[in-house]
């Protein structure tokens, strides 16, 4: 099974430098200098975009609502039509695949994908847990949600106590080689990482995203845009999104069913039966390190209760890997949330770009780009390839 | 391009729901659109939804929503923090891909509870403009004074409009505002509200929730007895700032309305019935004259608001879904042929959508 | 910054404020328009056509292009269009009624939107022209200007008030404006849903309520009023257990915002009680941290029985209670899997 529709290109990338505060721009400022960078990238003006998708987790972080409206200015966009996206975390994702959607269906030759937030204009532990009156507050933001599912699977996998402080020293240590990331931290040891406090037991401080500000942008283009591009262009293969219920009788709150119908659907599409061996390099969604080995299994690069041996005997590495995960520092090390996902998606397509600079997966062919949202129920993929499909 | 049809709908819009949550008031809307064509959640290729964290006062707000679906086992879905209508263009455009055939579009929006008319200032520039809140009322009475003065309306005309939208509305269990016997007379002895606007000239605020079922090609017919195609859907949008662009025109709206007739192969005013997604009477003014459906009460033949329209109940989020679903029931039953549908977001129409339905 | 009011007993609901101090940063176009204002001026932005923004446009909306020219225009003008606002909006600066209008400072191609000062809408017209009226303290935000009073009539205005210029102040004096401070506070009449209200209720008589299927059985706590696997409305309630089993759980070393009376560490858990399907949120106390595990066998430590209401916080925590464990593999969702198959 092909991908349907028509053949879809990714002609650009731009991204901001993500840091806790950008005081130099304005928000308009910040999805602006995304969205400037993406169209030089891909050789196009504002006249040359068809359309904006644009994406950002709750409006309540930066207090503006249906921020669309605001920034259709900025984003070239008056006299075109402009769409918001809203899937939770995954949205940074699922907005780039409505982007490609308006490919596909024939909609549009070009349209410009844009995910951003701003956090410093709150505070994300304020934006992301407000209270309801009568529920008893008692989960202090998004790590208190997910260490219970991270215990389920360390019981259920039987993995060694340290794979979740591998994984964030190694992104960490990937994020030196990425200009754009959040944290650089040089002087950072392996030791700092597991002395580091607990927040939420077995969640380490060091095993935790930042806040970022950020914007993340790709123009896309149809199949005789990605012919004309002069540069290299990155092919979507496949694209896929899944949503399940948050919470039900039964429930796989380690491996949602959601997570392993959408990555089936995703490596049908791309005409993948082997994950492992026919995927170069990986951008996931790991917030939270141990998120690594469990979406590792979840998506099928690893059995059942193996993912975390791919971490211990070095596979996920940049350096020496046979499938790099999050050779960009990952969202564990710049998470501006609205972009997060459309990062993991612009990362997947620089790698098969060869323009993924000093994080560059030499020779990548074929990368796999990935986001989750809520309580791990939302969740959009894609497969891009340096050739066409 | 693929033909779309809508198939089924459902609405439900009370003044205020109490005691309901957004989830409950789904549930029941969601089944009665699937049932009446016979489908359930597993026959359904793509889902898509919208609405508000800042009206639910929560955010993630629609995570909650989802429940309403059934959505396990898991579901294709995605959902957009606009209006419905947008939604529904979004499911529109993936069934123009192939890969599915029938899509499931919901919306909802319960303001009641928060003072909507001080919340929609969060829309308006964050640094110039927000902090001085000015309300939903004022920005439309704006509009509205720049519209009168300009001499392209009066406010007998104006007046006229509330008259036309109250008296469609009756007979439809959707709408607030509906009266079979209210006069231009009555209407402008009302009380000033947001000079120049009276109550009756500001849409009658609403909470409630719309679901439209699309199905493509024979599939569409399969389900129903007379699918309403969607023959041409445009949106567009114009610059936000309330100073940089004529207030009493909607650039976008007579856009979209030129695109979607490109795609329908005829006219926006082609049209038997129109129904339009506007805050006010001087909206639905400027609306009629960007789509040339004619500025006044009777348009060019074509019969504006049959449902009373966005005026006689505007529910957030929804509303512009709902006119979608209104215009589609006109052509379902037979009474019309052709109908326009239009949608809007943002300050004075900011933000326009044209969707062109005809029978088979 | 969420506060969550008193509460009135029927129905049971509560004001649900929404509230945040956002603090922007600017970028250069909007800090050149808030410096301006700080020192008594208006600027705008000019296009290279001349066009003139203000308040300053930071992109040209017909091209896309950046705009960086700013000019600085009169801070007198005139009146596009109007509206008068009686009562003044609570948020808004105004605490008397006000005009408000789209005026065109004399310099620019633009109106701005700002409040008009004067003491009847029969004072308002079109065209009329109005100059600024400052407050005496500036910080570099939009409500330094108090509004804009009729030409000429050297208006006296009784500033709205004093806390408001410091409260929005985020600057170094001398310095550009590089941030401003906008709070947003929005308030919301919480009702719950009936069916929370029943479930609310009934914790007064220490009964903890949930909803059955009507499509498998399967049992809901908190109730409300859905089968979210089915989407199908649940409505009847069932009395379940104060018994229950931890399904997971997160020992937590971070204060929650608003509850100061939570000491940390401490563990919140997935209770699964007997009888329900699937697990909800309490906090398990009466054992070392240590000793919590998943499968843990908890009762309802409840408040004292003069101490109840209509309120989940009528249990204080989950205790345990010594029977042995459930086994791992069907404690918290398994256990549904494991009804479904019991040979699984």
């Amino acid at each position: 099974m092909g991908t349907l529709g028509e053949r879809t290109a990714v002609l650009g990338v731009g991204q901001t430098k993500y840091q806790s505060t950008r005081g130099d721009v304005s928000i308009a400022g910040l999805v602006r200098e995304a969205g400037l960078r993406a169209l030089e990238d891909a050789a196009c003006t504002w006249a040359d975009i068809d359309a904006v998708v644009i994406g950002k987790a709750p409006d309540f972080f930066e207090g503006l609502m249906m921020p669309e409206l605001f920034l259709a200015d900025a984003l070239g966009c008056v006299g075109k039509p402009i769409l918001r996206v809203h899937t939770a975390g995954s949205v940074g994702g699922s907005t780039a695949l409505v982007a490609a959607s308006l490919i596909q269906g024939r909609i549009h030759r070009r349209v410009l994908t844009i995910g951003f937030e701003k956090q410093s204009e709150s505070n994300a532990t304020w934006a992301l847990s407000l209270p309801q009156p009568f529920s008893v507050s008692i989960n202090a933001g998004a790590g208190g949600y997910f260490s219970p599912i991270i215990r389920r699977y360390m019981a259920r996998s039987g993995a060694p106590e340290l794979i979740g402080c591998m994984v964030a020293f190694k992104d960490r240590q990937q994020a030196l080689r990425n200009p754009y990331a959040h944290l650089h931290q040089a002087d950072l040891t392996f030791d700092q990482v597991v002395e580091a406090p607990m927040l939420w037991d077995p969640i380490r401080f060091s095993e935790t995203c930042p806040s970022s500000d950020g914007a993340c942008a790709m123009v896309l283009g149809d199949e005789a845009a990605g012919d004309a591009a002069e540069g290299p262009v990155a092919w979507v293969h496949g694209t896929a999104m899944r949503s399940e219920a948050n919470n039900f009788p039964g429930r796989d709150e380690v491996s949602p069913q959601a997570s392993r119908d959408c990555a089936a659907e995703v490596f049908d599409k791309a005409g993948i039966t082997d994950p492992r061996s026919e995927i170069d390099v990986v951008e996931m969604y790991v917030p939270f390190s141990w998120y690594e080995p469990m979406w590792l299994e979840s998506l099928g690069f690893a059995e059942r209760d193996h993912g975390w041996r791919m971490v211990e005997d070095g596979s996920t590495n940049l350096d020496g890997g046979d499938l790099p995960v999050n050779c960009s520092g990952g969202v564990l090390s710049s998470n501006p949330i609205g972009a997060s996902g459309m990062i993991r998606f612009a990362e997947a397509a620089l790698q098969v770009r060869g323009m993924a600079g000093n994080h560059q997966v030499e020779g990548a062919r074929r990368a796999f780009g990935h986001a989750y949202g809520g309580g791990a129920q939302y969740f959009a993929m894609w497969v891009v390839g340096a050739d066409k499909p | 391009m693929r033909e779309v049809a809508i198939v089924s709908s459902a609405i439900h819009q009370v003044k205020a729901l109490t005691l309901t949550t957004d989830v409950q008031l789904m549930v029941p809307l969601i089944n009665e659109a699937r049932d009446a064509v016979g489908l359930t959640q597993a026959d359904i290729g793509f889902t898509c939804s919208g609405s508000s964290d800042f009206l639910a006062g929560q955010g993630f707000s629609f995570v909650q929503t989802l429940d309403a679906v059934g959505a396990f086992p898991p579901i294709a879905e995605s959902h957009v923090e606009m209006d419905g209508a947008f939604a529904l263009y979004e499911a529109w455009v993936k069934l123009q891909i192939g890969e599915v055939d029938i899509a499931l579009v919901y919306s909802y929006g319960k303001s009641s509870p928060g003072s909507r008319r001080d919340v929609l200032a969060v829309q308006l520039d964050p640094y110039a403009v927000a902090p001085l809140w000015p309300d939903a009322y004022s920005v439309a009475a704006l509009q509205a004074r720049l519209l009168l003065e300009s001499g392209a309306v009066t406010v007998e005309e104006l007046a006229a409009i509330a008259v036309r939208s109250q008296r469609n509305a009756v007979g439809n269990p959707n709408a607030l505002r509906a009266s079979p016997d209210v006069t231009v007379d009555d209407v402008l002895a009302g009380a000033v509200v947001a000079d120049p606007l009276r109550a009756s000239d500001l849409a009658a605020e609403a909470d409630g929730g719309c679901v439209v079922v699309l199905a493509a090609g024979d599939r569409a017919r399969d389900l129903c007895e007379r699918p309403v195609w969607i023959r041409g859907i445009d949106h567009r949008i114009d610059a936000h700032g309330l100073g940089v662009r004529d207030l009493t025109l909607a650039p976008s709206a007579a856009l979209a309305a030129g695109k979607a007739a490109e795609r329908a192969g005829f006219a926006a005013d082609a049209v038997d019935v129109a129904e339009l997604h506007a805050a006010s009477t001087a909206q639905a003014h400027v609306l009629a004259t960007a789509m040339g459906l004619g500025g006044t009460t009777s348009g060019n033949g074509v019969r504006i608001d049959p449902s009373g329209g966005s005026l006689a109940a505007d529910t957030l989020m929804a509303a512009g879904l709902v006119r979608i679903a209104e215009a589609a029931r006109w052509v379902s039953s037979g009474d019309a042929d052709r109908a326009l549908a239009h949608a809007s977001s943002g300050p004075c129409l900011q933000q326009n959508m044209v969707c062109l339905l005809e029978g088979e | 910054m969420v506060k969550v009011g008193s509460v009135d007993p029927t129905p049971l609901r509560a004001d649900l404020v929404i509230e945040y101090p956002f603090t922007r940063t600017t970028g250069p176009v909007v800090g050149a328009f808030m410096t301006g204002l700080r020192d008594g001026r208006i600027v705008g932005s000019r296009r290279a056509d001349g066009r003139v923004f203000v308040p300053p446009a930071e992109v040209d909306p017909e091209t896309g292009d950046a705009i960086v020219d700013m000019v600085e225009v009169s801070s007198a003008g005139v009146v596009e269009t109007w509206t008068w606002v009686d009562p003044p909006r609570p948020g808004s600066p105004w605490e008397a009624p006000h005009g408000l209008a789209l005026i065109r400072m004399d310099g620019a191609d633009t109106p701005m939107l700002h409040g008009v000062l004067v003491d009847s809408v029969a004072d308002m017209a079109t065209g009329m022209r109005v100059e600024a009226v400052w407050r005496d303290e500036r910080v570099g935000h939009i409500t330094d200007l108090v509004g804009f009073a009729p030409e000429g009539t050297d208006a006296i205005v009784e500033l709205a008030a004093g806390e408001a210029a410091s409260a929005v102040s985020t600057e170094v004096a001398g310095e550009p404006v590089r941030s401003i401070r906008t709070p947003i506070r929005l308030e919301y009449d919480f009702i719950p849903s009936a069916a929370a209200q029943e479930y609310l209720r009934a914790y007064a008589d220490k009964r903890i309520l949930g909803n059955r299927s009507p499509v498998d059985g399967a049992v809901f706590v908190p109730p409300r009023g859905v089968d979210p696997r089915h989407g199908v409305e649940a409505t009847e309630m069932v009395d379940l257990a104060d018994t229950g089993h931890v399904g997971n759980f997160c020992v937590t070393h971070l204060p929650i915002p608003g509850r100061s009376d939570l000491p940390t560490p401490y563990v919140s858990a997935w209770i699964h009680l007997d009888g329900a399907d699937i697990g909800f949120l309490g906090l398990v106390s009466g054992c070392d941290l240590d000793d919590v595990r998943i499968g843990m066998r908890v009762r309802a430590v409840w408040k004292p029985d003069d101490e109840l209401g209509a309120t989940a916080e009528n249990v204080r925590y989950w205790e345990p209670t010594g029977e042995p464990d459930v086994p791992v593999e069907q404690a918290g969702n398994q256990a549904w899997s494991a009804k479904e198959s019991p040979d699984a």
